[in-house]
């Protein structure tokens, strides 16, 4: 396979968003595994993942099939555009020290407590607390690994004939890294720098969702996709863009939080 | 009932999220886009333009509203 700056762009775009949702994800079903049932957590986990592939699979059939290219690439565009916007909104908050930083062993404590306090249920001769809070915990997570690997996937495949292969591979080997150093450390992946990869992922998805979502406005004119000035160049116009917009907010943000420190 | 009320909060907390001005403003933009695009005399190439320099305007919005949440919140 040619991998080409775009292709290697959409595998480490879908690959960082992966793994910052693994890793949330790996830190309840730990919990849960540790505190209650590791069989009831692995069973709502492998649920989840069954769920997950079915949900992936009629999305991905839908959209090609019913959906002419200018209509999805403006639906993709927009959940893109959506989900970039909140990521990046969030992660410039915590950032400017708005926000606290997501810490994986609080996130796994409170996890712990949860379910201590949780009542003891017994279905199909499982933890019925443990799988549920797995296979909720595993599906709401990588739901939006779906969606990212389908939009970025069928976005990718003008470029790339393979480009559904190269996101489902690298959100793959995100979750199976994951996986395999949270086996190893049987502990919540703190180390994780997960702020950070979700800055970096938020203003991936934004600027891929501006460009696709403008492109498929074409559907409201002659039908066919819109074009942005500098073509495909201007994926990186908005990135630059994006990253100075997002710095200099954090900037003002900061200023914000010291002066208020500072007067309270 | 109670199932399809679950259903729509939880595609409204997926798509939406915490910070539905972003979801709102992202939309209005594009409808602007789309309305440009159906408005006889202007430049095509001015539309990816005014989207892009809107989605900033959007961000920028829903930051300066939660900065705003929150000294209300302080006060």
């Amino acid at each position: 396979m040619h991998m080409t700056a775009a292709t290697l762009g959409l595998a480490a775009a879908t690959f960082l968003a992966s793994a910052v949702e693994f890793v949330e994800a790996f830190t309840i079903v730990l919990a849960m595994g540790l505190t209650r049932s590791w069989r009831a957590a692995l069973t709502g986990t492998a649920s989840a993942l069954l769920a997950l592939t079915a949900v992936t699979a009629i999305a991905g059939v839908a959209l090609i099939q019913w959906i002419s290219e200018s209509m999805l690439q403006l639906v993709i565009g927009t959940l893109l555009l959506l989900f970039g916007l909140q990521w990046l909104r969030t992660s410039i908050l915590r950032a400017g020290g708005l926000l606290t930083l997501r810490d994986e062993r609080a996130a796994f404590r409170a996890e712990q407590e949860a379910s201590r306090l949780a009542g003891h249920q017994v279905h199909l001769g499982l933890d019925w607390t443990a799988f549920v809070i797995s296979f909720k915990g595993v599906f709401l997570e990588g739901l939006e690994v779906a969606f990212i690997v389908i939009t970025f996937g069928l976005s990718a495949t003008r470029y790339n004939p393979h480009g559904l292969l190269v996101a489902s591979g690298s959100a793959v080997l995100a979750g199976l890294l994951v996986v395999a150093v949270g086996v190893i450390a049987r502990r919540p992946l703190s180390a994780v720098p997960e702020n950070t990869m979700k800055y970096a992922v938020g203003l991936l998805l934004t600027s891929f969702g501006t460009f696709w979502a403008v492109e498929g406005l074409g559907y409201f004119g002659s039908g066919e996709s819109l074009t942005w000035p500098g073509q495909d160049w201007a994926i990186l116009g908005l990135v630059v863009g994006g990253l100075g917009v997002s710095r200099l907010a954090i900037a003002g943000l900061r200023r914000t939080s010291e002066t208020s420190r500072a007067a309270g | 009932m109670r199932f399809l009320v679950g259903f729509l909060r939880f595609w409204y907390d997926f798509i939406v999220g915490d910070a539905w001005e972003i979801a709102a403003g992202a939309v209005a933009v594009l409808g602007i886009g789309a309305g440009l695009l159906r408005t006889d005399g202007v430049d095509r190439a001015f539309i990816p333009l005014v989207v892009a320099l809107g989605v900033g305007l959007v961000l920028a919005g829903s930051l300066l509203a939660e900065v705003r949440r929150r000294r209300r919140a302080e006060r």
